[in-house]
């Protein structure tokens, strides 16, 4: 379209436009040589220590949040400089370009590559056959982690449901302060892993006897029932639970609030109806509550079953995993490619929490579809 | 009783709604009161021995806090997590809205294979791509002697994390975006396009505005998700003082000291001040970006 008009023009008033398209070419030469340069300059600037850390992080955000603008709006504006036939076919892709781009080197590239890393030595250079495989199922540490994360994964969510679909159902029948009420709850959702995991190091501190009084809850209520104080976080098995309860802190809002809307779209005529029959409370939670959010009660269990199987940070703060026998599988991971520079053993871990989360996420991704079509 | 009744709540059911708000409010609680504690009293008596007398000022002291930004580095942790978020969470929203309008409303070969692509790739655990990502940030990547990602360097920078955390958040993003844009009237489109205006324009000036609560909701999840992340935060970023966010600094200062309660409690406060404070103001969009935002990888 512009182009078209722009021959018009320069038929007519050659010596302006001339000149106009000089403007635009000095104009788009500015743009993709400074441009590029500008950006070197901030990124460059971002990495100097020296810099005042605030003008550093201004400089970053404004890279980060105008870059992203800037990155779509110069590839429109050199497609609008196309031949005319090109501009339409390729606009799609300026579109959606980025985004595959970074998808296929953050994520199509490394799940290829930590496939074919799991194969391989500890530095990738190498093929060792299944021998990381072989560690991470005899491996005595590893072998403590799957057994941990099968527990986590059940116990966690079915706790988690268990409180937030009783608290959902007595909350619905509170005449004030449900939301209240249901905020308390869901609070915890906001913080991090990290920041819950100090929260309840403080609840499960220990102090031995004669080093002063103990300052943790757990262990100031234990000794006044008498006893000694116990040092509760390796305390084995048991210590696996505690790390639990902390899950289920930060989770039970989430299945409270979404199981609370199924009940409250459950139609009051079915209620009533069954209480003039003469049924109890209980009857009706059992025969009409319960059939009635099984889709959601489903959709629920399977996203805490996914977060509690990448559960990492509470067991990375909490402290020597090995020496308490709480290690996780994605805890595993972070230690073996980290911490212990084994590239192989780590992308092992790696590809069996992937094949583990697999099933349950292509189930949830039907179901979220399914769910998303209804709505 | 009058359980029964179904519309008045009975003083069971209050009851039970109260004792499990006070077993949830406990544990944050612990840590507001012992934040205000000075290191002697929150190391020799439990906090809760504070609740019998809340009004003798003497013992609250802002000190902690002082010495928590301070000397150990919370201000300057706090910065990096803003210049790590905001951008963290603006691109892969932005490239998300561009691809879920072209998916939705341009014609271009492969669409709707490249969509379930997209889509497939939430199946991916992040734990997955640690590794070879880190390799790409130290070394690039070489394919048949030609140079297909430059060695840049970005290990331990904050572009080298954004695009971390734009990838992974990506696939969610777009698959939320699409549902929402594609759900827009199609007339409004149509007659844009009949009054000339090009997509960019289309896009910038129409579907944006159009889609504020889709986009107001995944903000929220994404900026909360990159501000609570330990583990990309950990890989990408390191512990060193210059780059370490609060996630990061909040692990470190649990490691090394891990018995002062008073500054412990404080530095975990300050982590948390911001997302309370994000509850708080925008929970009904909290709320429904946290539910639809449940199945990231």
């Amino acid at each position: 379209m512009t182009n078209g008009s722009e021959q018009q023009t320069t038929a007519t008033v050659p010596a302006n436009a001339e000149a106009g398209r000089a403007l635009k070419l000095l104009g788009a030469v500015v743009v993709l040589v400074g441009l590029p340069l500008l950006v070197q300059w901030a990124f460059d600037f971002t990495k100097d220590r020296d810099a005042n850390r605030f003008a550093i992080v201004g400089v970053a955000i404004v890279l980060g949040v105008l870059g992203v603008f800037a990155l779509f709006w110069v590839m429109d504006q050199i497609v609008d400089r196309l031949p005319r036939g090109w501009r339409e076919t390729a606009r799609p892709y300026v579109f959606v370009g980025p985004a595959l781009v970074v998808l296929s080197v953050f994520l199509i590239y490394p799940v290829v590559n930590t496939l074919l890393l799991s194969f391989k030595d500890r530095r990738g250079d190498s093929w060792v056959g299944l021998d990381n495989f072989e560690f991470v199922f005899t491996d005595p540490s590893m072998l403590r982690s799957l057994r941990n994360t099968s527990l986590w994964i059940v116990v966690v969510p079915a706790l988690a449901l268990v409180i937030g679909l009783v608290f959902a159902t007595l909350a619905d029948r509170l005449q004030r302060g449900e939301s209240v009420a249901k905020s308390v709850i869901f609070l915890p959702m906001a913080i991090s892993f990290v920041g819950a995991a100090v929260t309840f190091r403080l609840i499960y501190n220990y102090r031995p006897e004669g080093f002063g009084s103990n300052v943790g809850v757990m262990n100031a209520v234990w000794q006044g029932l008498g006893n000694d104080p116990v040092p509760w976080l390796t305390r084995q098995p048991w210590n696996n639970f505690l790390l639990m309860v902390i899950m289920v802190w930060m989770q039970t809002g989430f299945a409270m609030v979404v199981l609370s809307s199924a009940i409250k779209s459950i139609p009051e005529e079915i209620i009533e109806a069954a209480r003039i029959d003469g049924a109890t409370e209980w009857q009706v939670f059992r025969h009409i509550t319960i059939p009635s959010i099984l889709p959601t009660i489903t959709v629920v269990t399977t996203y805490m079953v996914i977060n509690a199987m990448k559960v990492f940070d509470i067991v990375f703060v909490m402290g020597s995993p090995e020496n308490n026998g709480t290690e996780v599988v994605a805890e595993r991971m972070l230690t073996w490619f980290f911490v212990r520079n084994n590239q192989g053993y780590g992308a092992a871990v790696a590809v069996v929490l992937f094949l583990a989360v697999i099933p349950v996420m292509i189930a949830n991704v039907r179901r979220f579809r399914a769910e998303e079509a209804i709505r | 009783m009058n359980v029964g009744s179904g519309k008045k709540s009975s003083w069971f059911v209050r009851g039970t709604i109260l004792v499990v708000c006070l077993i949830w409010l406990f544990p944050a609680l612990g840590v507001l009161v012992t934040s205000f504690r000075t290191g002697i009293d929150a190391n020799s008596t439990g906090w809760w021995t504070t609740l019998s007398s809340p009004f003798d000022t003497a013992q609250w002291t802002f000190d902690n806090y002082v010495t928590v930004l301070d000397s150990e580095g919370f201000s300057n942790a706090l910065l990096n997590s803003l210049a790590v978020a905001i951008p963290a969470t603006v691109m892969p929203i932005t490239m998300a809205a561009f691809a879920a309008y072209a998916f939705s409303w341009m014609h271009f070969r492969g669409r709707q294979l490249l969509f379930v692509l997209v889509v497939a790739l939430m199946v991916v655990p992040l734990q997955m791509a640690l590794i070879p990502i880190l390799r790409l940030y130290n070394g690039g990547a070489e394919l048949f002697g030609l140079t297909v990602f430059p060695d840049l360097d970005l290990n331990g920078t904050f572009l080298g994390i954004w695009l971390a955390h734009t990838a992974f958040g990506l696939p969610l993003a777009t698959y939320l975006l699409r549902n929402y844009i594609g759900s827009l009237p199609s007339s409004i489109i149509e007659s844009a396009e009949i009054d000339g205006a090009d997509h960019f324009t289309i896009f910038s000036r129409l579907i944006v505005p159009l889609s504020v609560p889709a986009l107001a909701a995944f903000t929220i999840f994404q900026f909360l998700w990159v501000w609570n992340d330990l583990l990309v935060a950990y890989v990408f970023l390191g512990g060193t003082s210059d780059n370490r966010v609060v996630t990061i600094a909040l692990q470190m200062l649990s490691g090394s000291r891990g018995q002062d309660w008073h500054l412990l409690t404080s530095a975990a406060f300050i982590t948390m001040a911001l997302p309370l404070l994000v509850f708080f103001m925008l929970q009904r969009y909290f709320v429904r970006g946290l539910t639809a935002g449940a199945v990231k990888g």
